[in-house]
């Protein structure tokens, strides 16, 4: 078993704005309103930056600056995980249609924003942090590979890690072969030990498969169809702040999480 | 608690039970040694994608031919076919099995990185879209081929066990990042051992892609020569199975002492120009080793032979160990593998230490005159007690391993 803090969350999804906007509806005691995921934008990226940005760097570093915002912890300092079940399909889609005309000739840029860890290289770039950062995938289980990994590092290595899962929609025919609900972005900043800024432990346990603890019922759709949501459970629980378990689901395996409420979820003592 | 930033934890030594690698030099690693040995480059004249401009690959000969077939074709793309050649080689598979008998299907982790995945799949089945529909054939497989943690999914099935996984890519570190994942997950207590490594093979978006940052050589690649002009991409796979020294280890054993991993906060695809993030992933791994520079007897550099590229890890070296210990690129041999350069390259430096090799740099001419690391062109015989392995990639994800002798 490993014992995590959670020090602060960001969260963009569809009709879930950011983290304390979204706490009633994860909590269960506001009606969830779908609408478009909009990704605010990242006060992390120059104006020029901001403009040129892939939807997958844009929404990862809004939920990575939230979740640091709350944690008041330095970015500069701080390892990172960042997780998704693919990457950017639009970007390798522009790609993989002009690999398939008669003029091949590929844009630097669109070659250098199509490796899966570009949303790290711009949060290193933007928040000037040289600490070690991971880029993952697992398919659909990427959030919890991400969460092992996360914490994994945070214990072992007794440092503080930003999580950062994200996934956005493919494009088609992408998306046919591969549907993706709507763009959903979550992030966590873990510590190994208690601090001023946690609000709740979680304890992280792999285990024997079993079945996956649904998102609230509103939710559970998204949870299904969007790989980064599978993190709502979790997110539910972290809101209601209440003692509880989590399950979540992981190839023929399953993290069991203990969620042990340290104080108020706004982050408020 | 230490900042993340800064200070390490010190890391148990692991045990690289078993390797094994596939190249352009050849499967396996009496091939690869004996290459390596000879200083007889896998580089030949670009025969892959009728490319509009000319350039040299590293490529795995009759792929094309060794289909998965059976439980395993659903999984058929270039980038697996690789990795299954490496996973048949050296004996690889029943060290899996006998570490399997010891701990368990599902104490054994799989953590291997790649950069493509299985990407020239989806290139060919673009190529064949439906002309009425835009669809991709229906023959199309991506789950087990494109997506990125197919590589995982594959490398678990064939291996036969059930704990953790999951694919690390971060462009040309990937395969290196792996290492440091697995020895966390292993420290963790997650797994009691673990498959790590990866691979990366040939297609068409690298091949423009690189071409299209202006960084492909029309010529065998140059690593820290005077007149290089880029690199020549290879492909490759390599494995290595990882766990707590053990009873059934002994002296010829190689270990994996450290690990560093930086990021370069500078740009998504030219290094700092002074290599302050490579020189902070070599710190890193020595930290993380418990060991001083003067404890390295040889570093196999990332040396792609970009312009920028060499001068930023030649600054890094010299600035952190002076001249000391002998350096080369191997990606004369093999070419750029890419996210595979991580895995083979510390392979290379297993084999460097057990059969006292010291590799050299085909291609490589003059060396840079404005270098100041002790850069090596000749293959010689040579005691290497223990080596550093650099791997640096896009998004300035850089990550540094030490490899060493048991005893």
């Amino acid at each position: 078993m490993m014992r995590v803090y959670v020090e602060g969350v960001g969260l963009c999804g569809p009709g879930l704005d950011a983290w304390n906007a979204s706490l009633n509806v994860l909590a269960g005691v506001a009606d969830y309103l779908p609408a478009p995921t909009v990704v605010p934008p990242s006060a992390l990226l120059p104006a020029n930056e901001r403009r040129r940005a892939v939807q997958t760097v844009k929404i990862a570093l809004a939920v990575g600056a939230e979740a640091f915002a709350a944690a008041a912890r330095d970015p500069a300092e701080t390892a990172t995980v960042l997780t998704s079940s693919g990457g950017d399909g639009e970007t390798i889609d522009q790609i993989l249609t002009v690999l398939a005309s008669p003029n091949r000739e590929l844009s630097p840029t669109r070659f250098h924003n199509s490796v899966h860890n570009a949303p790290a290289g711009y949060w290193s770039i933007a928040t000037g942090s040289q600490a070690a950062s991971s880029s993952l995938c697992c398919h659909d289980d990427s959030f919890a590979a991400g969460l092992l990994e996360a914490a994994a590092q945070a214990v072992t290595e007794h440092c503080a890690v930003g999580l950062i899962a994200y996934d956005i929609r493919y494009p088609p025919p992408l998306s046919l072969v591969r549907p993706i609900g709507a763009a959903f972005a979550a992030a966590l900043v873990l510590s190994p030990a208690p601090t001023p800024a946690a609000f709740a432990a979680i304890e992280v346990t792999l285990g024997p498969a079993a079945a996956p603890t649904a998102a609230p019922p509103a939710l559970e759709a998204l949870r299904r169809d969007t790989p980064a949501a599978r993190s709502l459970p979790l997110l539910a629980a972290l809101a209601r702040n209440a003692p509880s378990s989590v399950t979540l689901g992981y190839l023929d395996l399953a993290l069991a999480l203990n969620i042990l409420p340290l104080r108020d979820s706004r982050g408020q003592s | 608690m230490t900042p993340s930033g800064t200070a390490r934890a010190r890391m148990r030594p692991l045990a690289i039970g078993d390797l094994s690698l596939v190249s352009s030099l050849g499967a396996g690693r009496a091939a690869t040694l004996a290459a390596l040995r000879d200083g007889k480059s896998g580089l030949s004249p670009c025969t892959f994608e009728s490319l509009p401009f000319p350039t040299y690959t590293g490529e795995v000969p009759n792929l094309d031919s060794q289909p998965l077939t059976g439980e395993f074709a659903g999984f058929d793309c270039r980038n697996n076919r690789l990795a299954m050649l490496a996973l048949r080689q050296d004996g690889f598979l029943d060290s899996v099995a006998a570490a399997t008998a010891r701990h368990g299907a599902s104490r054994i982790g799989v953590f291997v990185g790649t950069s493509t995945s299985g990407l020239l799949q989806t290139e060919t089945a673009y190529r064949r879209r439906d002309a009425a529909t835009g669809s991709l054939p229906p023959d199309f497989d991506y789950d087990r081929t494109h997506n990125t943690y197919s590589l995982a999914r594959f490398v678990r099935a064939v291996c036969g066990v059930h704990g953790p996984a999951f694919v690390v890519s971060a462009a040309c570190a990937a395969t290196a990042k792996a290492f440091a994942s697995a020895a966390r997950m292993i420290a963790a207590g997650i797994c009691d051992a673990a498959i790590v490594g990866g691979a990366d093979t040939l297609c068409a978006t690298t091949l423009y892609g690189f071409h299209s940052l202006g960084v492909i050589a029309p010529e065998p690649c140059r690593p820290f020569g005077a007149d290089r002009q880029g690199i020549s991409i290879g492909e490759a796979a390599g494995f290595a199975l990882l766990e707590r020294p053990a009873a059934h280890h002994d002296s010829a054993t190689i270990l994996l002492l450290g690990v560093g991993e930086s990021a370069d906060a500078h740009h998504m695809s030219s290094p700092h120009p002074e290599g302050i993030g490579a020189r902070l992933a070599m710190q890193r791994a020595l930290a993380a080793a418990g060991l001083e520079t003067a404890a390295i007897d040889y570093i196999n550099l990332h040396g792609t032979a970009t312009p920028v590229g060499d001068v930023a890890e030649d600054h890094a070296v010299f600035s952190l160990f002076g001249a000391g210990p002998p350096c080369s690129s191997t990606k004369g041999f093999t070419g750029h593998t890419l996210g595979a350069s991580g895995a083979i390259e510390a392979a290379i430096c297993a084999l460097a230490i057990r059969h006292s090799l010291l590799p050299g740099s085909p291609h490589t001419g003059g060396v840079d005159p404005a270098f100041r690391s002790h850069y090596v062109r000749e293959s010689r015989n040579a005691r290497i007690d223990r080596a550093m392995s650099n791997s640096f990639g896009f998004g300035g994800s850089n990550c540094s391993l030490i490899l060493g002798r048991a005893a």
